[in-house]
């Protein structure tokens, strides 16, 4: 008893030295309670402060605030905030101080940098051509995407496990892979009838060339052993293929689709801008022309969710995908 | 047997003088030199050879992976050509599948054929007593468990010939007299051919019924041991010391032979 207690003192104050020394990020008890707050008072100072001009929906960006605090509130009290307290805090410290200092007090130029309310009255009056906007980039981005990811899977196993492939396939894709699509652009306008086609065969390229070079390096690092095994059971080609390489070649894959995912992005963002007369991106060019700077910071803003959504449903995916791996990457 | 009710008909094998290279940059490396074999149905045969004389292609193309540039394999008369579920090989690394469970890398010849048939899925699991560990992924297990699991993987499909490249050479000692038990238990009950590489003198004077001693690269039979001697076989046998130290002997002049010439 003695001697245990002895061992144990020590680890006891190194644990308390470290825990001064450096407070982590794990909230105090009483901080929590001060996430609504932040909101309630963000809410109180864009009531009460005069506006600094005629400026639409202050009334109702007040409400949102106040409705985010009181929501804040019963989750402190019901203790489902948790880690997520300091953002929620410094998220309605920040919302107070944008709009204070430029709905107040007019301090950044404008109209490039606008305030909170204009934002959100962008949501409620243009939410429809928003809307339209975003359906539009995701079936673009769908249709390049998945076509561009699922032919790449299939061409970097066809690399992978075929000679003849590799010989007529390898000198392409070293040809046109490492191209950036963008630079493809002026060339397919000529080429495809309608610039959605375009868009669509340049955001599969994009997808589709990480894919194909990542699942073709995965198929040529598939242990040998793997097939050896399967074949002394009697497996036919297909069975090595579909049910042995691919899953083996899973985690590279993914790898690959990522890259993809980003590129398309990118290749989105391009094509819409310069050319399909629809989407995000042509939404914040016409924004831009017509320097409606509220519009287009509320499509940057509807893109990113977007882009994360999308990416975080990849994450889900990879990692139902590959859920028998050790360990993986955290999103 | 719990896999298969009945023992299954062991496969009867002849080697007839095989001999084999492999391709390399600087030339072709001569791996096999007319090796000539008879297995008769139901034994226990060990190959016993310098590391790299060529044991392991021996076995690869028994299983039918590949094919000898010269010479036949003959499985109850017929030419080997290719691999058969009746001729399954078990190597020394585990192989298992890292994205399927246990349950699923044991079923992975039904799978591969097309069956399904849990009962003898579940009949394998118990036979190496991994019921606790049906759903576990392979990277859960240690080195023992990864074998047994390969052991079940081959046995789930009734191989007439079980071929084993150095099954237990990994394994930590202790694991190692377990597996070997369990190994000469399988094949007592199921009652298959086997045909096994081990570089440990002892374990294949243990379990064999005859011993095959290779020589250096190429691999020539330098000698073919019948172990007949009553069951149960003990390390501490005098007459297990004895063929023992002839076949360290014999390992011996074969290397020292090649080093003379
Ligand atoms: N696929 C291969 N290509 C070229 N050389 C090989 C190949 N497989 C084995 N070898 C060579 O053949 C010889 C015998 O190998 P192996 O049969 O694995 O020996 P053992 O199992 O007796 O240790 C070794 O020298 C090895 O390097
Ligand atoms: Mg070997």
């Amino acid at each position: 008893m003695q001697n245990s207690q002895t061992i144990s003192e020590p680890t006891r104050t190194s644990a308390i030295r470290t825990k001064t020394g450096n407070p982590g990020p794990v909230p105090a008890p009483f901080w929590p309670w001060l996430a609504g707050p932040a909101w309630l008072l963000a809410a109180l100072l864009t009531w009460k402060l005069p506006d600094g001009d005629d400026f639409p929906d202050t009334d109702r960006f007040a409400l949102l605030l106040l409705a985010v605090g009181l929501c804040l509130l019963i989750l402190t009290a019901t203790r489902r905030l948790k880690g997520r307290a300091p953002w929620a805090l410094a998220l309605g410290l920040g919302l107070g101080l944008w709009e204070v200092v430029q709905a107040k007090f007019l301090l950044l130029p404008r109209p490039f940098f606008g305030t909170p309310q204009d934002l959100l009255d962008v949501f409620l009056t243009d939410w429809r051509r928003l809307g339209d906007s975003l359906f539009h980039s995701l079936l673009l981005l769908a249709i390049g995407y998945a076509s561009g990811s699922v032919l790449g899977i299939i061409t970097g196993v066809a690399l992978g496990r075929s000679h003849h492939v590799r010989y007529w396939v390898r000198p392409l894709m070293r040809l046109i892979g490492p191209l950036p699509p963008v630079a493809l652009l002026p060339l397919t306008f000529v080429i495809f009838p309608s610039t959605r086609l375009t868009g669509e065969v340049l955001m599969a390229l994009a997808a589709g060339f990480p894919a194909a070079v990542l699942t073709w390096s995965g198929v040529s690092a598939v242990d040998p052993a793997y097939y050896d095994v399967a074949r002394t059971m009697g497996a036919s080609n297909r069975f090595l293929v579909l049910r042995i390489a691919l899953p083996a070649a899973t985690p590279q894959i993914f790898v690959g689709l990522f890259m993809g995912l980003g590129s398309s992005f990118a290749m989105l963002v391009v094509a819409e801008m310069l050319g399909v007369k629809s989407g995000l991106g042509f939404y914040m060019q016409w924004a831009q022309g017509w320097a409606a700077y509220p519009n287009m910071y509320a499509a940057l803003l509807v893109m990113s969710v977007m882009c994360t959504t999308l990416m975080t449903l990849l994450f889900k995916l990879r990692d139902h995908f590959l859920k028998w791996q050790k360990n993986g990457l955290k999103w | 047997m719990v896999i298969s009710p009945h023992p299954v008909s062991p496969l009867g094998l002849t080697l007839s003088h095989i001999s084999h290279s492999y391709d390399m940059p600087s030339g072709t490396r001569p791996v096999l030199d007319d090796v000539s074999l008879d297995i008769a149905p139901g034994e226990f045969v060990a190959l016993i050879g310098p590391s790299g004389c060529g044991k392991s292609t021996l076995l690869r193309l028994v299983a039918g992976l590949e094919t000898p540039d010269t010479g036949e394999v003959l499985a109850e008369d017929v030419l080997v050509t290719e691999p058969d579920p009746s001729r399954i090989i078990m190597f020394q690394d585990p192989t298992l599948y890292p994205w399927r469970t246990v349950r699923g890398n044991i079923s992975l010849g039904l799978d591969i054929r097309g069956e399904r048939n849990p009962e003898a899925v579940a009949a394998a699991i118990r036979l190496v007593g991994l019921e606790d560990f049906a759903k576990a992924w392979p990277h859960q297990l240690s080195g023992g468990m990864a074998q047994r699991v390969a052991l079940a993987r081959a046995l789930i499909n009734s191989p007439r010939l079980l071929i084993l490249d150095e099954p237990l050479g990994k394994l930590d000692s202790l694991t190692r007299l377990a597996m070997q038990t369990e190994l000469f238990r399988l094949w007592k009950r199921q009652g298959f051919t086997a045909l096994m590489v081990t570089h440990d003198v002892e374990e294949a004077l243990l379990l064999a019924s005859r011993v095959i001693v290779f020589s250096p690269r190429p691999a020539r039979i330098l000698a073919d041991i019948h172990v007949n001697w009553p069951e149960p076989r003990h390390r501490e046998n005098p007459r297990l010391q004895e063929l023992r130290a002839h076949i360290l002997e014999q390992l011996e002049t074969g290397i020292s032979n090649i080093a003379a010439s």
